[in-house]
């Protein structure tokens, strides 16, 4: 789709939905000619010097022409509105069968967890043509999952569990946006639904634990490495926190922001002259690359990436370097 | 119109509301409803320049997908500061304390509100409220959006919050007496022979403002006070931890918020009516229907506040109903629209700048309407709620629509208000940039909000970057289309020619005192025999008119000598009906 005009159609409530929008902009688009015409018509017709007549209208076409116009609007008021609740209706049930994803949002990530335990942080994998049940809940204030491509949106509200089920119908990756204003990094609560073929997303979720066990044997070498050093909230060296920065924008003392994807952060390990965060001086040292070996790199990153999971206990508030340099 | 003769002379004997004392004491202690008007439109434009410029440092930040002019708290700020000032400092006070508190009860022939000492208290208040918001301001400033939403508002926010909603509490008060007053006296303060039938539809809008106000209102204070209650004492309502729940603020918050959108538009309305029939030299098509579509949207206005909530989890039942009410509250206001453009039909159009202010209002009112259709779908909504559709829907209501609104009675009212004329080819230019300055600004953001473009975000994806440049482009066009008349309206203060008194050959009965008027408006109250709005009657057809008398209510061509010291009809004395009262 063009993506100068759409955000794309990733699931298979957005057919319904476009249908409905695209007859409403044709009404809408046809009442304003109605009105603007008649405006003009009448502005030339009428305006003041012209050689037509004038006469009172009579009170009865006018009662006529009032009731007539009444009618015909609440009539299509009426339709739109039996219309649209229809269509809210028919998608309103679960499907018993949906897979079922929990979503934990806070200032200012989305957590989420699958059935077969492998966890994400603003990230979503999903499969294909199979209905997916979220099942979602807030660690603080009110936020909303918004997923453009999917049409679809659900406040997070903390105190209770918040439910939002869609069908992807797309493969590809979409953002996820959080829609409802909750503070400071608000427009920075982003986040990606993958959209994969059911094999894979199989394969993929059944991966993920032992991702896990690789993010375990990452925080091990964060301390035995000395970046905790430097990068632990309680350090005195001026270094960014790396809680949640996996999948937010980055601000560069050059002036780029890039994403902190696997890449950024491997990159930063091995390369950590090469981007630069802004607000800090390029300190770290640059011969990790002699030290470590591959695999440790691996699970540094798969540390980093489940960090602000809430590993740390003693990093209560979790704020991205992003956000950091803003200030 | 502008060729109307005019008569420097006429009303010379009682000096003018303007020359009853020069001092400040005589302005801040004044219960001229006239001054006080004046206090209040020196109160708003002061808090419009204020969140205008809020206004501008967000257009500039939303250029670029990146943060380069203010940070992330800075930003929040700043949304917060232009939607608290906008909403509650400058758009709920605009029309009706301004020119509603200034024509009211000119038009209704009456000497003054019916409490003019409230009528002072209450621009004490608004501006007490608004300092609070100011100091809330400097100290450091507020973070929770004009909607306060809790828990954030109650709970996490680290900003200035009760502050500013002590400030927003103090002004609603403000907003409740005047409210009362304008009820009060339309019941009490209309002259003889001004039926309830045949009141203009400026004071039966006022009216219906009114009722709204001072039902609303204390819903707003309650949930303000609420928060502030969950912040100082730990009420705990709200908070989940404690078995409070932060959705009921949301309710209350929108009982109220709902109708204040009809706070903020109908007093436009009734702006809008007097000026069309006007300058179509018309009668308005269908007084009954407008009349009772005003009072409908009064009271449906205050049971479709669920239509904010379809997203927060609320009973699919339950947002179905409020969707259908919201449909339901569209008819009324659709036949506003047919009315007014039927309105035009066999008229003597000419297009002076009130006009052509009133006709943007009636197309922006159309365009932001219909995207309220939209917004009314629940399936549409879950897609554009608190997007950039959303932002344009209400910039075209309350900024497209009543701002414009405001800008046509300004222009309309001016001549009366300050006895002066301002240069009409300025006044013109200015109506038609700013009528497409502001689609230029605001038609992008449908497409953003269907993007998917969230609302309060001051970074955002490089896919949306296009139309917010466009938006930020445009409101260059608009900032100067708002900045013009502070120029050639300052410069009619010092300049313009005098206007007389009824420039416009107008009906109603505010024209047929003097430019300005005198301080107790008319020297004799006049006698209303006929219905608003006679327009076409006394241009084309005198002998059709119900009354047989030419001062029946308001008419461009009641001889000079009959109006002579202010005096303009054959009413009882002013004073006697002064005497009456005590
Ligand atoms: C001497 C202190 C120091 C040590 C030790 C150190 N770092 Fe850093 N690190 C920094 C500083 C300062 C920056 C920011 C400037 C930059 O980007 O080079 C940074 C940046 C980073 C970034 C990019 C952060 C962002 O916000 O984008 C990552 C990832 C990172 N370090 C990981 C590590 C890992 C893993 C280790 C241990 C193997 C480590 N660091 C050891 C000081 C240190
Ligand atoms: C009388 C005039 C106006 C009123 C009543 C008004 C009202 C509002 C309100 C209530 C908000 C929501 C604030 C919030 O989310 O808490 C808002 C947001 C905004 N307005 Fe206005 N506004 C007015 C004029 C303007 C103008 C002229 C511009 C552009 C030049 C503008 C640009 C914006 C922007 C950029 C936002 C922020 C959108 C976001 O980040 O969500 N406003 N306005
Ligand atoms: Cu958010
Ligand atoms: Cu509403």
């Amino acid at each position: 789709m063009d993506r100068l005009f759409s955000p794309g159609a990733a699931s298979a409530n957005t057919g319904g939905f476009d249908t409905l929008f695209t007859a409403l902009s044709i009404l809408s688009i046809l009442i304003v000619l109605l009105v603007g015409t008649l405006i003009v018509v009448f502005s030339v017709r009428f305006r003041k010097g012209s050689d037509v007549p004038r006469h009172r209208v009579p009170a009865l076409h006018a009662r006529e022409f009032e009731i007539g116009w009444t009618i015909v609007t609440a009539f299509v008021a009426v339709f739109i509105f039996w219309w649209a609740a229809g269509y809210r209706i028919t998608d309103d049930k679960v499907p018993a069968d949906a897979l079922e994803i929990h979503v934990e949002a806070k200032q200012w990530m989305w957590k989420t967890q699958h059935p077969s335990g492998a966890r994400e942080i603003n990230a979503l994998h999903v499969p294909r043509g199979h209905p997916v049940v979220l099942r979602m809940s807030s660690q603080d204030v009110i936020h909303s999952f918004y997923v453009p491509a999917f049409r679809l949106k659900q406040d997070v509200v903390p105190g209770r569990i918040s439910t939002l089920w869609f069908e992807p119908t797309e493969t590809g990756t979409y953002p996820i946006e959080c829609a409802e204003y909750c503070g400071t990094d608000h427009a920075r609560m982003l986040g990606e639904v993958t959209v994969m073929e059911p094999e894979l997303y199989a394969e993929w979720s059944a991966a993920q634990p032992e991702a896990d066990t690789l993010a375990r044997q990452g925080a091990a070498l964060f301390t035995a490495q000395g970046c905790s050093g430097c990068h632990a909230a309680a350090s005195s060296v001026h270094a960014p926190p790396l809680e949640g920065v996996y999948g937010r924008p980055v601000a560069l003392a050059d002036g780029r922001t890039v994403l902190a994807d696997e890449a950024y952060i491997r990159d930063s390990i091995l390369m950590p002259r090469r981007d630069v965060v802004a607000g800090y001086e390029p300190i770290m040292p640059t011969n990790f690359d002699e030290i470590l070996s591959l695999g440790e790199i691996a699970a540094l990153t798969a540390y980093i990436r489940e960090l602000g999971g809430g590993l740390p206990p003693d990093a209560r508030v979790l704020r991205s370097p992003a956000m950091e340099t803003e200030r | 119109m502008s060729d109307a003769t005019i008569d420097v002379t006429r009303g010379a004997g009682a000096p003018s509301y303007l020359s009853a004392g020069h001092r400040i004491r005589s302005w801040l202690l004044t219960t001229d409803h006239k001054r006080i008007a004046i206090l209040y439109f020196a109160a708003i434009t002061v808090f419009f320049l204020i969140g205008g410029a809020a206004a501008t440092l967000m257009r500039m930040e939303l250029f670029t997908p990146g943060a380069d002019v203010v940070s992330a708290d800075g930003y929040n700020k700043l949304f917060t500061l232009h939607g608290v000032i906008m909403v509650w400092f400058f758009l709920v006070p605009s029309i009706p304390t301004t020119l509603g508190n200034f024509v009211l009860p000119l038009a209704i022939g009456a000497r003054d509100v019916a409490f003019p000492r409230l009528n002072l208290l209450s621009w004490y208040l608004t501006v007490a409220g608004g300092l609070l918001v100011l100091t809330s301001l400097l100290a450091g400033g507020v973070d929770t959006g004009w909607t306060f939403y809790t828990p954030y508002s109650s709970l996490y926010s680290n900003s200035y919050v009760t502050l500013a909603a002590m400030g927003v509490f103090v002004a609603g008060f403000g907003t409740i007496a005047t409210g009362l007053n304008f009820i009060v006296t339309v019941h009490t303060q209309r002259t003889p022979g001004l039926t309830w039938g045949r009141l203009p539809l400026f004071v039966w809008a006022h009216y219906a403002t009114s009722i709204i106000i001072v039902l609303g209102t204390p819903a707003l204070a309650a949930a303000l006070l609420m928060v502030v209650a969950e912040r100082l004492f730990g009420l705990g309502l709200l908070d989940p931890a404690r078995g409070g729940d932060p959705i009921i603020f949301q309710h209350v918050f929108w009982f109220y918020s709902h109708p204040a959108v009809y706070i903020m538009l109908l007093p436009g309305m009734g702006v809008v009516t007097e000026i069309i029939t006007c300058f179509a030299r018309r009668r308005v098509f269908g007084y009954p229907m407008m009349v009772a579509a005003l009072l409908a949207i009064a009271v449906v206005s205050f049971f479709v506040w669920g239509h904010h909530m379809f997203v927060s989890g609320q009973s699919l039942y339950a947002s179905l109903i409020f969707s259908f009410l919201s449909f339901v509250i569209a008819v009324p206001s659709a036949i506003k629209v047919f009315n007014w453009t039927a309105t035009l039909y066999g008229g003597h159009i000419t297009f002076e700048s009130p006009m052509l202010y009133a006709m943007g209002f009636v197309g922006l009112f159309t365009l932001g309407g219909l995207s309220g259709l939209f917004l009314a779908s629940v399936p549409i909504d879950v897609h554009v709620h608190d997007t950039y559709f959303v932002v344009a829907h209400f910039h075209y209501i309350m900024v497209g629509g009543t701002v414009a609104a405001f800008f046509a009675g300004l222009h309309f009212w001016w001549p009366k208000i300050t006895g002066r004329t301002y240069p009409e080819a300025m006044a013109k230019a200015a109506a038609i940039l700013m009528f497409l300055g502001f689609n230029f600004t605001f038609a992008p953001q449908f497409v953003l909000g269907y993007m998917g473009m969230p609302r309060r975000y001051h970074v955002y994806l490089d896919q949306f970057q296009v139309w917010h440049a466009a938006s930020s482009l445009g409101a260059v066009l608009l900032a100067v289309a708002y900045i013009l008349p502070v120029f050639y309206l300052g410069w009619s203060l010092v300049r313009g020619r005098p206007a007389g008194d009824d420039p416009w050959s107008a009906t109603g009965l505010e024209w047929q005192t003097a430019s300005p008027p005198p301080e107790h408006n008319f020297a004799r109250l006049p006698i209303v025999r006929e219905k608003p709005y006679a327009y076409h009657e006394h241009d084309e057809h005198p002998q059709e008119r119900e009354a047989t008398t030419h001062r029946a209510q308001g008419t461009g061509r009641t001889p000079g000598e009959a109006r002579a010291d202010g005096a303009s009809g054959d009413g009882p004395r002013a004073d006697d009906r002064e005497e009456a009262r005590e």
